[in-house]
């Protein structure tokens, strides 16, 4: 199958200079997966387009370097 | 990836397994362990952050505390929210043990807000009594129960694996004996035998297709896509309902919900365009919903949450509620759009469809035991057939499956699990990642979806049901070629399976009852009146074993055990209540 690779505003964000390597708390917590840390920074970033803003993900973070912003489609 | 054999599998072994650890799972799961039993908890998400309350709740919307209400008023409210078609043993349970699970609740540390007097503050939304009870520091309700389960004299009973996701439950001799699952991050086949399966898997949030188009953007936490519907149909249970959608009034694009139920108690309410009051109880029924978009479709419309002409205090008293609770992003939003409570009113819409029992009355049929039709499989929360059943009678659900599930695992037999199911579920999880160049699963879900929303969003009418019935079953193609390259992609094509089975019992389901019930929720607009004489019974769907297709069943409404003053059965049953001494009439002491 032909395949694209479009882009997408996601709705969490990580600030990097914040974001402590080693830890897990906020990929651990999201009710969907959504977060994953990335091989080469050691960061954690948003890897899928799937959220709920819900929240834990922010609410769980020791140094607050998560931020959930409003999916676009819905801001 | 690399798709594991059948045999290449971690073998699990419990006495009971509780299959989603959210409000019923976790109160299931505690209860079991307290009569004995071996506990696993298998959990696709992380149990402390799962489900509907992943991050907390505002409140319980239907406690019955004595003094303030009796189980008789609840029941009989809740008889007529649903146009009289209740078990009404099973509501009453909610009733009697509400009270006892708030005082449980207390005791692992929730809080409950009480007056001066030191009484709780129970408000009235329902028609005639007081059920809603807030619940201050809410968002720690999820919290305080992982605790619980992480304490030290429970977890040595309770098992729990995050991010692995059941797919379907594996039956023998037509009982429930286990089931089977992956891990949704490196991919490995599990399965589990056990002595009594316990489905507390949430509702089907992932239904229809939000307005904004968002997968995601639903009023249910997503990860809920009917899971536990399609692993009690293809186990053989009966379910009842399914044409009852779960239809809620939200804040338009942002999904949840206003909510009325805070704002009430605190002077808000909600109004049409022109600014007037347009409903007269704000209590969430299909009737109530049908008023929503009959504003919403006249010229009247839109519709607010009106709170603008409440002082600066109370305003602020209410953000603490709506912004820290269930997803405190709300204030996020209003900010992103320049909308403050204190100048503008909140413009409202009416969300997707979805299936729920906690807020309608769709889900897995079961008794007053948490029973459903398989022995062995139990179902708690809103997945479970209690109309109206809310966050109370999830608890309430998930203690009582959990102490009878413990007692039947007991002197349950562990046969061998059948190998040809195992099969059966290894080839519908891993399927798609043997064809990763396949359609991806967002595109898939976003059409069958849209199907969703086409063809079954009320008012339905035959033609567009049977378009709709056809689209889905055209979506099993579409699914059989779905492509996935990680075990993450697996978990959303197996969701995608399972939103397929749950949008095709919709529409059958609503095609089988020929008349218009509950308000908006059925609303058939080829056949609009309520047909009493053929259609007083609950509406029961399974999957009949000798043609593996799906069979509709009548079930008799039970005769009531408490009396619905103003309202006649149109079957002309007596009611019937419970003889005194029994343990129905004793529950209320």
């Amino acid at each position: 199958m032909a395949q694209a690779n479009s882009r997408a505003d996601v709705p969490v964000t990580v600030d990097e200079e914040k974001c402590i390597d080693g830890c897990t708390l906020c990929v651990d917590m999201c009710p969907l997966d959504s977060l994953a840390i990335h091989p080469e920074t050691g960061k954690a970033y948003m890897h899928v387009d799937e959220c709920w803003y819900c929240g834990p993900c922010a609410a769980r973070c020791p140094v607050d370097a998560v931020t959930v912003n409003i999916p676009y489609l819905l801001r | 990836m690399q798709i594991p054999q059948v045999d290449d599998r971690r073998r699990l072994e419990c006495d009971v397994l509780v299959v989603g650890g959210g409000t019923a799972g976790t109160m299931a799961a505690l209860t079991a362990a307290r009569h004995g039993a071996s506990v696993l908890i298998m959990e696709k998400a992380h149990v402390r952050h799962s489900g509907a309350l992943a991050m907390g709740m505002d409140g319980v919307n239907n406690a019955v505390v004595p003094g303030k209400a009796t189980p008789e008023d609840y029941v009989a409210d809740i008889t007529v929210a649903n146009d009289g078609i209740v078990n009404q043993r099973t509501v009453h349970r909610t009733a009697t043990r509400g009270f006892e699970m708030v005082q449980r609740l207390e005791s692992y540390g929730v809080k409950f807000e009480k007056d001066e007097h030191d009484e709780y503050a129970v408000r009235k939304v329902h028609r005639s009594g007081s059920y809603v009870l807030p619940m201050p520091e809410g968002k720690e309700v999820k919290k305080v129960l992982y605790r619980e389960l992480r304490s030290r004299k429970v977890r040595a009973n309770v098992m729990m694996t995050n991010r692995v996701m059941p797919v379907r439950v594996l039956t023998e001799d037509g009982r429930a004996v286990g089931a089977v699952g992956f891990d949704t991050r490196t991919g490995e086949f599990v399965t589990v035998s056990a002595g009594a399966v316990i489905l507390a898997a949430g509702a089907c949030g992932r239904l229809g297709l939000p307005a904004s188009g968002y997968l995601y953007g639903t009023y249910e936490n997503p990860t809920n896509a009917g899971d536990g519907y399609a692993m009690a149909y293809h186990a053989g249970a009966e379910l009842s309902g399914i044409e009852c959608f779960q239809i809620n009034p939200l804040i338009k694009d942002y999904n949840g919900p206003a909510c009325a139920y805070v704002a009430n108690p605190f002077g808000g309410y909600q109004v049409n365009g022109e600014g007037n009051r347009f409903v007269d109880c704000d209590y969430w029924s299909g009737q109530m919903m049908a008023e929503v978009k009959r504003e919403l479709d006249s010229s009247r419309g839109p519709i607010y949450l009106k709170l603008s002409h409440l002082p600066d205090t109370t305003i602020g008293e209410i953000e603490g509620i709506l912004h820290t609770t269930e997803r405190p992003t709300r204030g996020t939003f209003h900010a992103g759009r320049g909308t403050d409570y204190r100048e503008r009113d909140i413009e409202m819409h009416i969300s997707e469809i979805g299936l729920c029992s906690g807020h309608s009355a769709s889900g897995v049929w079961v008794d007053e035991h948490a029973r459903t039709t398989v022995p062995g499989l139990y179902a708690a929360g809103d997945m479970a057939c209690v109309p109206h059943n809310y966050m109370i009678g999830a608890f309430v659900y998930g203690d009582i499956a959990g102490e009878d599930a413990a007692s039947y695992a007991k002197t349950a037999a562990r046969p061998e699990l059948p190998e040809d199911q195992i099969e059966a579920a290894h080839d519908l999880i891993y399927r798609p990642a043997s064809n990763p160049e396949g359609p991806p699963q967002p595109q898939v879900e976003y059409k069958l979806r849209r199907f969703v929303n086409d063809y079954l969003q009320p008012p339905k009418t035959e033609r567009y049901l049977t378009l709709g019935v056809e689209a889905f079953e055209r979506m099993r193609v579409d699914i059989a070629q779905m492509g996935a390259r990680t075990p993450h992609e697996l978990m959303r094509c197996a969701e995608v399976t399972f939103i397929r089975d749950c949008a095709e019992m919709a529409a059958r389901a609503s095609l089988t009852r020929t008349e218009s019930r509950w308000g908006l929720y059925h609303s058939r607009d080829d056949l609009p009146v309520q047909d009493d004489a053929n259609w007083f019974c609950h509406l029961n769907l399974s999957k009949d074993p000798s043609n593996e297709q799906m069979r509709f069943d009548r079930r008799p409404v039970a005769p009531y055990i408490v009396p619905v003053p103003g309202f006649v059965r149109p079957d002309g049953v007596p009611d019937a209540p419970a003889p005194r001494g029994t343990e129905l009439a004793e529950a209320w002491r």
